[in-house]
């Protein structure tokens, strides 16, 4: 190896040290936080290392505990509630003949698409007269909104991507329409579903902004108590749920690949 | 039945639930806005504006500083991934800069919190490493902060698109200009850029919608003043019960997203209007 080469290589590698170094020092400063008992200026690591604050977190009566209970459950609320809707809305906009087609495809993105401060503060109003602020089924209400956009364009690009040419052989051979949807159809379009359903529970277990006007005092999810705990100044509760919420963030952005195929991904949007 | 009203019946539920949610809420917003006890006013954005200018020149420095930056380092990283002729350096990068994809803004938030402080781990490290003298430390919990949190979270995302982009451009001409004997960085400006800014382009504005509406990394990340549109919004609510204000500073930030909407679409219909 010449000396310029290897000078290229010294040069590359330390670029891509810099790089992890920004891209992992801030999740290494949580990962630290959550397992220090002592941690004070000047000392530039934790005096004392230990799992006290997990149990403190783990403790099944603990506040945290019953913040993971209530994230979850209307997590899967949310799944249920945006899949309901959003499995007929997908399948009728890619097989069937709507007027306005487009216009409708822009209507679920357009809440995507405005600063969502400004929306929420008129829900969490809205909400208030209805006596929904405070309760799961407010959130949950808020939490699906959230998400019908990606719900509905990934079952609409999921049910795209069917064959036609399968379906056509089931009716051929007889099968009623609704018999075709149920045995043919929707098996195929099963894996993006599924992917929109992932997504749709990361979104609404993630959420923030909604809950914060739309939820409180009542109802405490894992990013409000990561919150309160944040500013109440106890890092280490606070890095511990950031790093519950992160886990299935981070094993999510593995694991989508075998959920969205290029041939669904590919009819997103159209 | 006809199909077509199969169809609606199907897309309903779905249309309610953003009627509800979103266009209802909205028609209050901009009702409350512009009007007090029935009447045409723009005094609520008189108030926002004698209030909160200094705080919407910074949300707006804010999102374009970091919009900026996000363009920036995106190029670069798909641009690596694409041009570098160096296997084991696209593997890696490939695998890392993925990482915060998916994770929130508010676990990002706290990340910050504690990275970026006078005694965080980045100075702390740069302290260990001999690059910064103890005295030297600053905390960054300030505009720096939102803007390092923002580009940290958002520049997988826009990486993301365009180095698919990039992947899936014609290698043609790229080797023609490489054989010509243009360099990578040459390449990737006069070539490869070029044919990618639309993605580029929708990537930095889905980017710039989602910074406006942030409220966890403005609250947990820096200090009370100045501070983002967000916060002053959640502030009038909360401790005044302000919606009119609050309002007028939503419709600003509308506005915003509206002028940035506008210049994706002209981009748009130019292209389209070429042959």
């Amino acid at each position: 190896m010449s000396a310029r080469s290897l000078a290229g290589v010294v040069v590359k590698a330390l670029c891509l040290a810099v790089f992890a170094f920004f891209l992992f020092g801030p999740l290494a400063n949580l990962v630290l936080w959550s397992f220090a008992e002592r941690w004070y200026a000047p000392f530039k690591l934790p005096v004392t290392y230990g799992t006290r604050y997990w149990e403190v977190v783990f403790r099944p009566t603990g506040d945290a505990m019953s913040s993971l209970a209530t994230s979850v459950g209307i997590a899967a609320l949310t799944v249920l509630f945006a899949i309901l809707v959003s499995v007929p809305a997908g399948y009728a906009l890619a097989r069937l003949k709507l007027p306005w087609r487009t216009g409708i495809m822009i209507l679920f993105l357009l809440p995507q698409a405005f600063p969502s401060v400004a929306i929420y503060i008129n829900v969490a109003r809205v909400f208030y007269g209805l006596g929904l602020t405070g309760t799961i089924a407010g959130v949950v209400l808020v939490h699906a909104a959230h998400g019908l956009v990606y719900s509905v364009w990934i079952a609409a690009a999921a049910f795209a991507a069917v064959d036609r040419d399968l379906e056509h052989a089931a009716r051929n051979i007889g099968a009623s329409p609704m018999r075709t949807f149920a045995t043919v159809t929707l098996p195929l379009a099963a894996p993006g579903i599924m992917a929109s359903a992932i997504f749709v529970f990361l979104e609404s277990l993630d959420e923030f902004t909604g809950t914060f006007f739309v939820g409180v005092p009542q109802v405490t999810t894992l990013p409000l108590l990561l919150y309160s705990a944040s500013m109440g100044g106890n890092y280490q509760i606070a890095s511990i749920t950031a790093l519950i919420l992160l886990v299935p963030s981070v094993v999510f952005m593995f694991a989508i690949e075998r959920f969205l195929r290029a041939d669904v991904l590919s009819k997103v949007g159209q | 039945m006809r199909s077509s009203v199969v169809g609606v019946l199907l897309v309903l539920p779905g249309l309610l639930l953003v009627a509800a949610l979103f266009l209802y809420p909205l028609s209050f917003s901009l009702l409350s806005a512009f009007t007090q006890g029935g009447d045409f006013t723009l005094a609520h954005f008189d108030k926002a504006f004698e209030l909160y200018s200094g705080d919407i020149r910074f949300t707006l420095f804010i999102v374009l500083s970091s919009t900026a930056l996000i363009a920036l380092v995106s190029i670069a990283i798909a641009g690596a991934l694409t041009l570098s002729e160096t296997p084991w350096l696209v593997a890696i990068l490939r695998w890392l800069y993925r990482w915060p994809l998916f994770i929130p803004f508010i676990v990002a938030a706290q990340c910050m919190r504690t990275f970026l402080a006078k005694n965080g781990l980045m100075n702390n490290s740069l302290v260990a490493m001999g690059v910064l003298e103890p005295l030297q430390t600053t905390s960054l919990l300030d505009w720096r902060g939102i803007v390092i949190t923002f580009v940290w979270k958002q520049v997988p995302f826009v990486t993301l698109m365009l180095a698919g982009a990039m992947a899936s451009l014609d290698r043609a001409t790229i080797e023609a200009g490489r054989n010509l004997g243009a360099s990578r960085l040459r390449v990737l400006v006069e070539l490869v850029l070029p044919q990618v800014a639309q993605t580029l382009l929708v990537g930095l504005v889905l980017s710039f919608v989602t910074m406006l509406s942030v409220l966890s990394v403005p609250l947990m990340v820096a200090g009370s003043q100045p501070t983002m549109l967000t916060v002053d919004m959640g502030f009038r609510i909360n401790s005044y019960g302000d919606y009119a204000t609050a309002n007028a500073l939503g419709v600003i930030s509308y506005v915003m997203t509206g002028v940035v909407a506008w210049i994706y679409l002209r981009h748009q219909i130019r292209r389209e209007a070429l042959p």
